[in-house]
């Protein structure tokens, strides 16, 4: 009998959540995933006076209402068999709003604590809070915390071990609500439902939620009580003169949560302005935004992808490449191992897991900015200014981060997607990244730019980029238009109060980003990297070969190459190119070198270059390579990040099917044009 | 008809009806736009699109698109 109790923290977004799960547990955390979705599930464990109790992080929310994502997480959560108390994060500055949540959950019956946070700040607005008085009211204790200075911390850990009990008394809302609650609740006691948990049931019966009906039914829930709930449901709108119990119900809990605030709350006659207000009439001002904007977006761009990041990342290849790859050749060779044993672990393994290790550094970078652009409540501006320019294709204010991202490096800016709410919003951006051109294909315009167009070569490079956003913006009205058409997302977003990120979370936020992208990304690419490095040295066969054609790789890319010819470049040269191009983009011109002779020499592989392509038929492979699927690493996030195989290989086949109608378009009507 | 999108920066209203819909009007009711609740522009979007508004001690920000279909009293 002495199981161990799980409790749930639940809270709206940007009511500190994080911040309190992190203080409580410590780094007694475990991250995994809820099934079937890419939420993040975060368990943690915490000992106080001998008794241990497991805390389940469940994702931010604003109601119990099952149309979010994390919504239906958290309800399917909360009603089921594991959890056995609620600790509710209450934002004590946005009183009104978060105890909206706060009446839902009472309604579960379980037993619960509300923490009352950011406390110093409602001080500061000189507003006095009776947490006796807001308790007695709800019901369930109150303690008022600062999860950031560790206020407090101590009798919430006292409430949450022995002092967490079922609600005393349930909301007697007015305006005959309230009994229709009851009534309804008693209607469904001979279901198999948790007991203490039917006024939160007869709730959502009464608002019409289809999901919890169906639910119903399927418990095989009588005729005669379908009908009664009926009537009661009836009655509750007729009463309230209106046609709409979900709207009954919302001004019921909103009236009684007015009647709470103004009993617990004694604000002053002439409030304040937040330091929030004040900074937005300058962050979110009509002239000033976008300059503000601008700046902060070229600063995180130039430091992850400028000079620094570029260094870490220079230092991290040399680490591997430079120094663990020879002495790990010298190990091998002094254990007498076979040749080929020697290149695939030092040549393939170190090689491609090195490549994507040599990203590491930009993520750790980019992610400290996006951290803090989160934590500070500075995204939601983001998205605010941007919505209007990115909802054209059909995107949200909130895919300008990752989009932006995306012109450094694609793996990162996949990952930066994450902290996208809408599921539908956050495949599609994931979907359209790749088409912003990533720093790793500069090389290769430069190559063939450099090569066909000489002092054009600026104008091409520039066009290619171009093109990459407009292809965007077209694979954006193509997807809206099929897979993401019954989806409109709405841009109802809070704008939270801005607050100061905390050293520590922002450093445990990035450790467990750059975690989870060597041991998640990092198993398929050195899966990936021994496969691509055995095609690329064997024969079909299975003989070490001798030169790159004859190689597994160089066969399928005699095989492809017809494939490329009505875009201009039929060779199978550019076939294997583009092949290991998915290994990383910038391998495309290492490929060409060793395929064409020219042995490294940039200049002699320019010259080769003149000879074999016409200016018209480069273009064409440089708007392939612009277009057609990431490399392997941007390709691994992306499974990890769209949950699926299925997903990550729909989205390279779709990227690639419209690299190659683009190339054969311009190829094509350029051959007829000139 | 007035409708929340047609007041301007540092005019209040007092909500009356919304005429959404499904998710939209779910997610309106939870944001605590509800029969009675005094609302402020604050401002409007680089862009002119969306708006901020403030309502029960906090900021909200919502299309236009969405703004219309907050309808409120008339004559406040």
């Amino acid at each position: 009998m002495n199981k161990k109790k799980t409790v749930a923290i639940i809270g709206n977004p940007n009511s500190g959540k994080t911040t309190l799960f992190n203080r409580l547990t410590g780094s007694n955390q475990h991250v995994g995933n809820w099934p079937g979705v890419t939420v993040d599930r975060k368990t943690g464990h915490i000992c106080h006076d001998g008794i241990g109790v497991d805390i389940v992080d469940l994702p931010g929310i604003y109601s119990l209402s099952p149309y979010t994502q994390e919504e239906i997480i958290a309800r399917e959560y909360v009603l089921g068999d594991e959890c056995d108390g609620i600790l509710n994060i209450v934002d004590a500055a946005n009183i009104e709003r978060n105890l909206y949540l706060t009446l839902q959950l009472i309604a579960l019956g379980l037993p619960m604590v509300v923490a009352l946070g950011f406390m110093d700040d409602v001080r500061a607005q000189g507003v006095k809070v009776d947490c006796d008085k807001l308790s007695e009211r709800l019901g369930v204790p109150v303690v008022p915390i600062s999860a950031k200075k560790g206020e407090n911390m101590h009798k919430l850990l006292d409430a949450l071990v022995h002092h967490m009990k079922p609600p005393v008394k349930q909301p007697a809302y007015l305006h005959g609500v309230g009994a229709a609650i009851r009534r309804a609740a008693d209607l469904l006691q001979p279901l198999p439902l948790r007991r203490c948990s039917l006024p939160f049931y007869a709730a959502k019966l009464l608002e019409g939620d289809k999901a919890m009906w169906e639910r119903m039914d399927a418990l095989g829930m009588p005729r005669t009580v379908r009908a009664e709930l009926k009537s009661i449901a009836d009655a509750m709108h007729s009463h309230a003169n209106s046609t709409d119990n979900e709207m009954v119900l919302a001004d019921a809990l909103y009236d009684y949560i007015e009647e709470i605030a103004r009993a617990a709350y004694q604000r002053p006659k002439a409030p304040k302005l937040t330091v929030t207000e004040r900074i937005d009439r300058i962050a979110l001002h009509r002239v000033w935004a976008l300059p503000i904007f601008a700046f902060f977006m070229f600063l995180m761009f130039w430091c992850t992808f400028g000079p620094f990041g570029t260094l870490l990342g220079e230092g991290m290849e040399y680490l591997l490449q430079g120094l663990l790859s020879p002495a790990v050749r010298g190990a091998l060779s002094a254990a007498d191992a076979q040749g080929w044993l020697i290149g695939l672990v030092c040549d393939g393994v170190i090689g491609g897991v090195g490549g994507v290790l040599s990203f590491l550094p930009q993520i750790v970078i980019l992610f400290f900015f996006l951290s803090i652009l989160e934590d500070t409540g500075y995204l939601a501006r983001v998205a605010f200014i941007m919505d209007t320019l990115l909802r054209r294709i059909g995107l949200s204010g909130k895919s300008f981060v990752p989009m932006l991202m995306g012109f450094g490096c694609t793996t990162p800016a996949v990952m930066a997607a994450r902290t996208m709410e809408n599921d539908s919003d956050r495949r599609m951006t994931i979907m359209l990244t790749p088409f912003m051109s990533c720093g790793a294909k500069l090389p290769v315009y430069a190559l063939v730019a450099g090569a066909l167009f000489k002092e054009h070569q600026g104008l091409v490079i520039i066009s290619l980029y171009i093109l990459g956003i407009l292809v965007g913006v077209l694979a954006g009205f193509i997807l809206k238009k099929t897979i993401f058409k019954d989806v409109s997302s709405g841009f109802v977003l809070e704008l939270p109060t801005y607050r100061m990120p905390s050293f520590k979370g922002t450093v445990r936020g990035m450790w467990q980003k750059a975690k989870d992208f060597i041991t998640k990304a990092g198993t398929i690419i050195f899966l990936m990297s021994v496969v691509i490095w055995l095609l690329q040295n064997f024969t079909p066969t299975l003989a070490v070969a001798q030169s790159s054609a004859e190689s597994i790789l160089g066969v399928i890319g005699t095989a492809i190459a017809p494939v490329f010819g009505p875009l201009g470049f039929g060779r199978w040269q550019e076939s294997v190119a583009l092949l290991t191009g998915l290994v990383a983009k910038e391998a495309v011109v290492s490929t060409m070198s060793v395929l064409y002779g020219a042995g490294g020499d940039s200049a002699v592989l320019s010259g080769l270059l003149g000879t074999v392509f016409t200016p018209l038929a480069g273009y064409s492979f440089l708007v392939f390579t612009l277009l057609y699927m990431p490399c392997m690493s941007a390709f691994a996030t992306i499974r990890r990040e769209m949950g699926g195989w299925r997903w990550a290989f729909g989205a390279a086949a779709f990227q690639t099917a419209l690299a190659y109608l683009a190339a054969l378009v311009i190829f094509q009507v350029g051959s007829f044009l000139f | 008809m007035k409708t929340l999108n047609n007041l301007k920066p540092g005019e209040s209203g007092v909500v009356d009806r919304i005429t959404a819909d499904g998710a939209l009007k779910r997610h309106f009711l939870d944001m605590g736009i509800t029969k009675g609740v005094p609302v402020t522009m604050e401002r409007i979007a680089p862009f002119g699109d969306p708006v901020a508004v403030r309502l029960r001690g906090y900021s909200l920000s919502l299309r236009r698109e969405e703004a219309k279909k907050i309808v409120l009293v008339s004559g406040v």
